[in-house]
């Protein structure tokens, strides 16, 4: 898609996702992965890490532009507010790693051989268990409807929770998800 | 987990906070109202406002601190929201600087050279120095609350853009129990109390305004 179309369209499902479509919204949510995905790939090769964990960085950014699309004005265009957002993300995640990296140079001697090995397998670990570290019902409520794909509705009958009670449990799930990506690897 | 699926939890989240310059705006007026209590209360306005309002500095004072306050306040917004450009914002800071510099000029001109001192020096500077951080404390934790709900992707910015509202809040306040109305004195000691509070923002903002 030409840019200025692709950004045309953006924003009208931006508009709608802040009116309540969520099918418009899970569409430019879609459509801005391959994106962000690429961003951070790039981002990574340029380090000479790896690629692999780039999907941590798309997840979490994601998350950010969820979190704080109410700092998106309507009728502006989507692209620069996303790129800042995507920029802002990435050099708070690659801070992290400098850090993470500067405890591994100390540990070095005996953890040589395996030291690449072991970073990936702590990448993965991470991956899977962040959502997973999400305790009591906000885990469970996230959980059920990104893995499951449940509803809210599926999701308060299986929990025996109202409505209203899951919407809760989801946002600040979210929020505490958002919490864990920027402890977990500092 | 894929991301595919993490979207549909992220789209079944419906829960949308509120535009950042209203929190912004409703943070400076809560933060104001709040503390311009205290400081009627700690200092209060000076006995003689009826006559020293029939001068030139005096007045003056206000003119150049609501001039930073405006400012200000539209540097914060900007700097709140991801992408936007605070160049231009930051630039509108040069109308108070403009007029607080022609003051100064004014004065200048017409003070002999030996009168400059006892206008720098003034009567409380001290007091100034103090004062006008103390006073900015409540409006500066207001803003950055209102500003941790926004997404700021310069921290420290938005931190030292706070500091500099905050401040220029207080400093409003403070020029009213100030007797001192020499704008040579008013550039020198309120901007050394203005960028105390500007640095103060720029720490805190590097340790609470990230997201």
């Amino acid at each position: 898609m030409a840019p200025v179309a692709r950004e045309q369209t953006w924003v009208e499902w931006m508009t709608a996702a802040l009116d309540g479509d969520e099918t418009a919204y899970r569409r430019l949510l879609t459509a801005l992965s391959p994106v962000l995905r690429g961003n951070a790939r790039r981002a990574l090769s340029r380090m000479g890490a790896s690629a692999d964990d780039a999907e941590d960085i798309v997840q979490e950014t994601l998350l950010a532009i969820h979190l704080h699309r109410h700092t998106w004005r309507r009728a502006e265009p989507v692209g620069p507010w996303v790129a800042a957002i995507a920029r802002y993300k990435l050099v708070d995640v690659l801070r992290r790693r400098g850090r993470r990296a500067e405890i591994a140079i100390d540990d070095l001697a005996d953890t040589l051989p395996d030291a690449a090995d072991q970073e990936e397998e702590v990448g993965r670990r991470q991956a899977v268990g962040l959502v997973d570290a999400l305790e009591g019902r906000q885990g469970d409520v996230v959980r059920a409807i990104s893995l499951q794909g449940e509803s809210i509705k599926e999701t308060a009958t299986k929990l025996g929770m109202s409505e209203g009670a899951v919407r809760v449990a989801l946002h600040r799930g979210l929020k505490a998800l958002a919490q864990l990506y920027r402890a977990g690897e500092s | 987990m894929k991301t595919d699926d993490f979207i549909r939890a992220l789209a079944a989240d419906r829960t949308l906070g509120a535009e950042p310059g209203r929190g912004l705006v409703l943070a400076v007026a809560a933060g104001f109202a709040a503390t311009a209590i205290m400081f009627m209360l700690v200092f209060g306005i000076r006995g003689d406002v009826a006559a020293a309002l029939q001068t030139v500095w005096f007045p003056f004072k206000f003119v150049v601190m609501i001039a930073l306050v405006a400012a200000a306040v539209h540097l914060a917004i900007v700097l709140a929201r991801p992408g936007a450009d605070p160049a231009a914002a930051a630039r509108l800071l040069a109308v108070p600087a403009v007029l607080i510099g022609a003051a100064v000029v004014i004065e200048l001109t017409s003070v002999p050279a030996s009168g400059w001192r006892p206008l720098l020096v003034g009567n409380n500077a001290t007091v100034c120095l103090i004062a006008i951080p103390l006073i900015a404390v409540v409006p500066l934790v207001a803003i950055l609350v209102a500003l941790r709900r926004a997404a700021p992707t310069a921290p420290v910015l938005a931190g030292s853009a706070a500091g500099l509202l905050a401040a220029a809040l207080a400093a409003t306040l403070y020029a009213a129990h100030c007797v001192d109305d020499s704008p040579l004195f008013v550039l020198t000691w309120y901007s050394l109390a203005i960028a105390v509070v500007v640095a103060a923002g720029a720490l805190l903002g590097s340790r609470v305004l990230r997201w």
